[in-house]
């Protein structure tokens, strides 16, 4: 039986129950978006991933694979949206072989339903599911209590209502595939500018019926510039009060020491700010 | 997943946990209808789902097909009403192939009701059921949050139609014809629009006679006023 394993949920609510506190799961507060436009779909996300008010990752992946011409937005918590996708992109290639036909967006869109709806909620996966399949383009929200949207153009996670705006202020019915792109990219940098949550990146996937194009950094807003100042403290900053030199023969009184050769005696260069 | 530290004791001493249904679901804070005219059943909905104060999709589609003249208006929790009627969807299918004649509108109520009333503490779904059959012409069926079934010439749900009984019980009348049942339920759901907070968008009907499925829009735009698609 595929699915997760919930035997600790007993343990975890006990100990809770006694004070402990829960661990903190790594959450997207994201902003993802998916966009139809003539002939084909584009989906964007933002790659900032955090944990409390932590950024935990600068660059991470929210888009992902499901079948060659199936693709996931995934806000909410991010191994549930990792783990989800990948069972259903799993289950999605064993219909897809049995049946002898292409992966169908709607029966992704409704596998992944069903599965979250099993789950009360619980799988916090909030997903953004678009594609194209021999029955043409399709695009669809799945929020995680199991509940499905058909939209022309749909936004999810934290930076929502940023994206929002911008898809009500400008879209327009039959966009070429540039226009899309544009309109998708802006929406997630509105996102990223105005959404605490959100920040980065923007990656971006286009979907049409010969091909799927996964633009990684599609825009970078965000690039660390070069520091206009030296941080390093000078030598002599800090006062020596005293000096002592262990040996070698020191040390090898208490541990081994071997000599190393080649690259390996050269070791691992730590990063220093320049 | 955060403990809810909502729980409290009712009135009869019995725990419940007012928030457990609700935290960040989808809701279809709804004004939905379906009523009895003189050669069928029409059903009528805005279209606006909420999570919270936001709305998630201002152009829902809360009239469900469930079999070929026989249709639902879905209000409560998007994804617990989504899962009821697409599990009565498949069996009316299967009842279909199996029988060989397609099922009626009160064997259809009575599958809604079966997984309402079972599941009665796990679902927050509020569902008027309505259609079209060879034996018993339209017929409107509603099951409240209960799972209790009930037989109705018309019937109105969801948080919007508490502004509209006045309205519909006023002016409701036996035998309508069309274009005057149309105007009925596009008048009660106008008010309820108006008045519920959760309730907004466009309106969209389902008109189910022996001819089939008719489907009306009307857009705010023009006050309602002009047909689309």
């Amino acid at each position: 039986m595929p699915g997760f394993d919930f035997s600790n949920h007993t343990r975890n609510a006990a100990l809770h129950a006694r004070g402990v506190p829960l661990p903190k799961a790594t959450s997207t507060g994201t902003t993802i978006v998916g966009c139809i436009f003539e002939g084909g779909v584009v989906i964007a996300a933002d790659t900032r991933a955090t944990s409390g008010p932590i950024v935990a990752d600068k660059n991470c992946e929210k888009l992902h694979y499901i079948a060659p011409q199936i693709w996931c937005a995934g806000a909410g918590t991010a191994a549930d949206t990792e783990f989800t996708t990948s069972l259903i992109s799993s289950q999605l290639e064993l219909h897809s072989l049995s049946t002898g036909r292409k992966p169908r967006v709607v029966t992704c869109m409704t596998m992944l339903k069903q599965h979250l709806f099993r789950y009360q909620g619980h799988i916090g996966a909030y997903l953004v599911v678009a594609g194209v399949d021999p029955t043409g383009v399709g695009l669809f929200t799945v929020h995680a209590h199991g509940s499905t949207d058909k939209l022309p153009y749909v936004t999810m996670g934290s930076g929502s209502l940023a994206a929002m705006s911008v898809f009500e202020t400008q879209w327009k019915a039959k966009m070429t595939e540039e226009e899309a792109v544009t309109l998708a990219s802006n929406a997630i940098q509105a996102g990223i500018f105005n959404d605490l949550g959100s920040g980065s990146n923007v990656d971006v996937a286009i979907i049409t019926k010969d091909k799927t194009t996964l633009k990684r950094g599609f825009v970078k807003p965000n690039q660390r510039s070069k520091k206009q100042k030296s941080y390093v403290f000078k030598r002599g900053t800090t006062a020596v009060l005293n000096e002592k030199i262990i040996t070698r023969e020191d040390i090898s009184k208490y541990v081994t020491v071997h000599e190393l050769e080649g690259e390996a005696a050269a070791g691992e260069k730590m990063d220093i700010d320049a | 997943m955060e403990f809810g530290t909502t729980g409290m004791l009712n009135e009869d001493g019995i725990h419940v946990d007012m928030e457990r249904l609700k935290k960040g679901e989808v809701n279809l804070g709804t004004s939905i209808m379906a009523i009895n005219f003189k050669d069928g059943v029409i059903l009528g909905a805005d279209s606006r789902t909420t999570t919270g104060a936001y709305i998630a999709n201002r152009v829902t589609d809360k009239l469900t097909q469930v079999h070929d003249t026989i249709w639902c208006c879905r209000s409560g929790s998007a994804a617990d009403t989504q899962a009821v009627a697409d599990i009565v969807q498949y069996q009316l299918g299967m009842y279909g192939i199996m029988n060989g004649r397609q099922p009626t509108t009160q064997t259809a109520a009575a599958m809604f009701q079966e997984l309402c009333y079972e599941n009665k503490d796990r679902l927050s779904a509020g569902l008027i059921i309505a259609g079209w059959d060879e034996r018993h012409g339209g017929q409107v069926y509603s099951i409240p949050l209960g799972g209790s079934l009930h037989k109705q010439p018309y019937a109105i749900g969801g948080s919007g139609s508490t502004y509209i009984y006045g309205y519909c019980d006023a002016n409701w009348k036996e035998g309508m014809d069309e274009e005057e049942a149309v105007n009925f339920v596009k008048g009660a759901l106008q008010e309820a629009i108006k008045w519920d907070g959760s309730s907004g968008g466009v309106i969209r009907m389902v008109v189910l006679t022996k001819k089939g499925a008719n489907r009306h829009l009307y857009l705010p735009d023009t006050n309602y006023a002009v047909r689309h698609e």
